[in-house]
């Protein structure tokens, strides 16, 4: 066991701040260190996607990341969508066109679709599809998934500011200890 | 006058309102068992068997016990609980070999994954490193994996039991052999139905709390009533002082319907430390060692006359049920023999099932349990028989169909179909989709191909005297009930028995309940999965939740209707028969405006200065209900493939759907209970398969190796209903949660060999991935 690490993040816009293990992968620390329980692990692999979250603006798979590669990072997790009563566009849609059934890997999946349509605002069916197909979802047959987003893309958008990107010293620390490998 | 039971004017059933469910889970609020941690909880990890069969020499746990943060190693030895795992079906006269399976494996491993040891401590990563330094000693065994050879004999799985022969089980009815000398056709083929994952994509997890006498379990299961059941069983502990609660449950598709060993453990680790326990399963841990599905060899012959007529089906089905029985594992095959008929009028049908262990997980319940495999054997038979006869498809299926005025229909096994309309199902199928233009339309240098599949199934498990202990066996009822409170406020909360994971269960019962009281589906609360609230229950599987969960939330409901009636007519002073649910109040009919709304009638009730003489105060009413019959749900499914011949990529391009699950309370969740079954069946028809290698290795152990359809794999559907009314329940519901998984995977089947007869394939079994399609082609060329 390697030394603990202090790593700074900015999640759904407040700084947080631990000391963690240095393999201590990037969803746990999302939701053990942090408590923001709302992103799931499904799979260990990277396949599933119920981990998806965003880093700098783009969706990942926080299963994939340690936490100390997101030192400095900007992150945003299912909790920074939206609000009871202010929910985002996508949250609406999933809701409205019946886009979930247990919900384990809703919140991945919206983050990825809200990911897709940052890049393309008005996707068709198969653009949505391929964009999804790193999310596993076992109870919807992923009809009603694909409505939604297609639905939500023609919503007015809520969050297109792009947030800012690591600072220098984040960005080095976390390919450091990537670098190492996982070993630690 | 309007009795107890008689359906209310519907307002919201029928309408495809938006769930309830949905807020907490698209704000990432909701709180599935890995969510939930308790001050003072210790983590456990498993040391488990890389070996297929093996007895187990030596464990050392020196090493793992002074690593950092362990608190506690076991091993089967360590676990002084009498009792093995439950299995809680004997049939009875039927012999069935079960020989004990532990929570931790004492003398002998039977598959990979099979548990050897468990690591307590303090930190989650600490324990997974700990249990690395557990070194275990195994003298490998002779394994088998292959069905047939487990069953022609040796090595055997137990080497005591001298056989690998579970059990063998029979079921028919009518003339088999007479059935077959009649006919002028027989076809026979061998159907393989392949191992498949459940796969739901919350993985299954344990919190274990027991303190001061009393256990409180979070687990994600479909049955939280039976895991409180046999906890108190094997723990010994008095079973009003466990409480089993399933929280946010991601998925179940059957593989939470079980009593697993880690569920049994981390109670017994709990008590011994006195500290709260939790474990969350890896997918590779779940993929090894979270019951697997189907996985039957099944010999299969229809007999026909030469106008079409079917004269006999029968099937020999061996079932490979792996290294140990499970909580139902052998009553699985048997749920197919039930509907062996499918929706054809046969005179003779008999199923003969074989279960026989191999050194692999064992199989139990996954969607749709045995059914799918009983529709596929038939539907797939149906169309080799149409090929054998050069007639239609369709025609040979209407032909057959059931006669729609011959409801309730007897079977030649004599179960007893209560409503279908089979030709209704497949003209409006037809509506949809036109076959020729369909063909019309293929892309070059493909080979297009059409299937169908008209399919019944059996559902809404119950009846108690049908599945109970001296009917089929279950040692169990199969009732379901329903507890439902209205406030002083005039809110309403619903306790059921069922434990919905995913299916929208809120707020389909909210429906059912705001019709008969007159209220909002907003302001009922349905609660579900703790065995700390509410009445008896037993759980969600076999798409009963609605046909018999709904039912027992309708009589309680109406007892509580009732009693409102008389309160109203007490109140103003008019006679209970005309008191009725008019436009949101209890009013009197002929004259709406003398009424009371909820909230005004459970005032009276809770603050009870003018209630009719005698009558208790409150408002709140309990029902159980254990139907007279199995309900029996039924369809017609097209569907479009193209294959491409060079790759054996089969892609399905069009997938049109009709089914018939009574009337609809909600159809925007019947058809996402439709997408998803469809899926689960495409899935397994050309995607998923768990391989184990013929070592006993477990080849598809991630999701990298296990191919779950994505977004990208499958298209759109176009689905559309008949409603035939159950008389088996006042809502007329039957169960939709398995149908599309029942229905689809022939479907596709029927597509590719379709596709593929003109380069001369006739028959060819799933798993249809690109390599088998390829060969299939190949072969047949040579």
């Amino acid at each position: 066991m390697a030394d603990s690490v202090r790593v700074t993040v900015t999640v759904n816009g407040a700084q947080e701040s631990a000391e963690v293990e240095p393999r201590l992968l990037l969803v746990h620390f999302l939701r053990e260190t942090l408590g923001l329980t709302g992103t799931h692990v499904g799979c260990d692999t990277s396949n599933c996607g119920a981990c998806t979250v965003h880093f700098n603006g783009e969706a990942v798979k926080s299963c994939t990341l340690l936490a100390v590669q997101a030192d400095g990072a900007e992150i945003k997790t299912i909790e920074g969508m939206g609000q009871e009563g202010a929910l985002h566009p996508l949250q609406e849609a999933f809701w409205e066109h019946h886009g979930l059934q247990c919900g384990y890997c809703t919140p991945g999946m919206i983050m990825a679709a809200a990911d897709l349509l940052q890049r393309n605002s008005s996707p068709d069916e198969h653009e949505v599809r391929e964009a999804l197909a790193g999310n596993l979802c076992r109870c919807t047959g992923y009809h009603n998934i694909v409505k939604a987003v297609l639905a939500a893309a023609q919503a007015p958008h809520s969050d297109s500011a792009a947030p800012p990107a690591p600072s220098e010293e984040g960005r080095k620390a976390g390919m450091a200890v990537a670098d190492q490998g996982l070993g630690a | 006058m309007t009795a107890v039971g008689d359906p209310p004017a519907a307002k919201w059933v029928g309408q495809a309102i938006k769930r309830k469910e949905d807020p907490r889970l698209i704000m990432g609020r909701a709180r599935y068992v890995d969510d939930i941690n308790v001050t003072g909880q210790l983590w456990a990890s498993f040391v488990r068997s890389p070996e297929a069969h093996a007895r187990i020499v030596s464990v050392d746990t020196e090493a793992a016990k002074s690593y950092p943060g362990v608190r506690a190693v076991f091993t089967g030895h360590d676990v002084d609980l009498e009792s093995p795992l439950p299995m809680a079906w004997v049939p009875p006269g039927v012999e069935v070999n079960n020989p004990p399976h532990w929570s931790l494996a004492k003398d002998e491993v039977n598959h990979v994954g099979d548990p050897v040891a468990v690591v307590i401590g303090e930190d989650r990563y600490a324990v997974v490193d700990a249990a690395e330094q557990v070194v275990v000693e195994y003298d490998p065994l002779p394994v088998v994996t292959d069905v047939e050879a487990a069953l022609a004999g040796g090595p055997f799985v137990h080497e005591s039991l001298g056989t690998n022969t579970v059990h063998e089980w029979s079921l028919g009815g009518g003339d088999i052999e007479a059935g077959f000398a009649q006919a002028d056709v027989v076809v026979e083929r061998r159907v393989v139905n392949h191992r498949t994952a459940g796969a739901a994509i919350e993985p299954r997890g344990v919190l274990a709390d027991y303190r001061a006498g009393s256990l409180t379990m979070y687990s994600s299961t479909q049955v939280p009533h039976f895991l409180r059941l046999f906890l108190a069983l094997q723990l010994g502990i008095s079973e009003e002082r466990v409480r089993a609660i399933a929280p946010e449950v991601g998925g179940g598709f059957g593989s939470k319907l079980q009593i697993y060993g880690e569920e049994v453990l981390l109670a017994w680790v709990s008590r011994k430390l006195e500290r709260p326990v939790k474990w969350v399963e890896s997918r590779t841990e779940g993929m090894q060692t979270t019951h697997h599905g189907r996985d039957q060899v099944a010999y299969v012959r229809v007999g026909a006359t030469r106008d079409g007529k079917i004269t006999a089906f029968h099937t020999k089905i061996i079932a490979d049920l792996g290294a140990y029985l499970m909580l139902l594992t052998p009553t699985i095959p048997s749920l197919g023999a039930f509907v062996m008929s499918g929706v054809y009028d046969i005179p003779a049908v008999q199923t003969d099932i074989v279960g026989v262990f191999t050194n692999k997980m064992p199989t139990d319940a996954i969607r749709g349990a045995g059914r799918p495999e009983a529709t596929h054997m038939i539907e797939v038979l149906v169309d080799q028989l149409a090929a054998e006869l050069g007639m239609d498809r369709l025609e040979l299926r209407r032909k057959n169909f059931m006669a729609p005025d011959s409801f309730p229909h007897e079977t030649a096994i004599g179960v007893v179909y209560d409503s279908g309309d089979y030709p209704a199902a497949l003209d409006k199928l037809l509506e949809h989709f036109d076959e020729q233009a369909a063909r019309r339309e293929a892309p070059p240098g493909k080979h297009r191909g059409v299937g169908y599949s008209t399919y019944t199934e059996i559902c809404g498990l119950a009846p108690s005297r049908a599945t109970g202990p001296s009917g089929f066996g279950l040692q169990t009822g199969l009732w379901e009930s329903a507890m439902v409170r209205v406030h002083l406020t005039g809110a309403v909360t619903v306790f059921t028995g069922t434990s919905p994971h995913g299916q929208g269960l809120e707020t389909t019962m909210a429906q059912v309940v705001a019709d008969r009281l007159g209220c909002d589906p907003a302001n009922v609360e349905v609660i579900h999965g703790d065995t700390g609230t509410g009445p008896q229950g037993l759980g969600t599987y076999g798409s009963r939740s609605t046909a018999v969960g709904a039912e027992s939330v309708a009589k309680a409901t109406m007892k509580v209707a009732e009693k409102a009636r008389r309160i109203v007519a007490h109140q103003l002073e008019a006679a209970v028969e005309d008191v009725d649910v008019i436009e949101g109040k209890f009013a009197v009919k002929g004259s709406p405006d003398r009424g009371m709304n909820l909230a005004e009638v459970a005032g009276a009730a809770y603050i009870p200065e003018n209630l009719p003489e005698g009558m208790e105060p409150g408002l709140e009413e309990l029902a159980f209900y254990d139907p007279e019959n199995f309900v029996f749900p039924f369809g017609a499914h097209a569907c479009v493939v193209d294959v491409d011949a060079e790759t054996g990529n089969v892609d399905v391009v069009r997938y049109v759907a009709v089914d018939d699950c009574g009337p609809a309370i909600n159809p925007k969740l019947i058809d996402g209970q439709v997408h998803g079954g469809i899926v689960h069946a495409l899935g397994q028809a050309l995607f998923e398969r768990i391989h184990y290698d013929e070592d006993g290795q477990l080849v598809t152990s991630t999701f990298a190796d296990y191919a779950l359809p994505s977004a990208a794999d499958v298209p759109s559907f176009e689905l559309d209903r008949t409603e035939t009314p159950s008389p088996v329940n006042s809502l007329g519901v039957k169960g939709v949660g398995e149908a599309g998984t029942i229905a689809a995977s022939a479907a596709v089947t029927n597509a590719v060999i379709d596709a593929l007869r003109p380069v001369g394939v006739t028959y060819v079994n799933m798993p249809l991935g690109p390599m088998r399609i390829w060969e299939t082609i190949q072969e047949a060329r040579t």
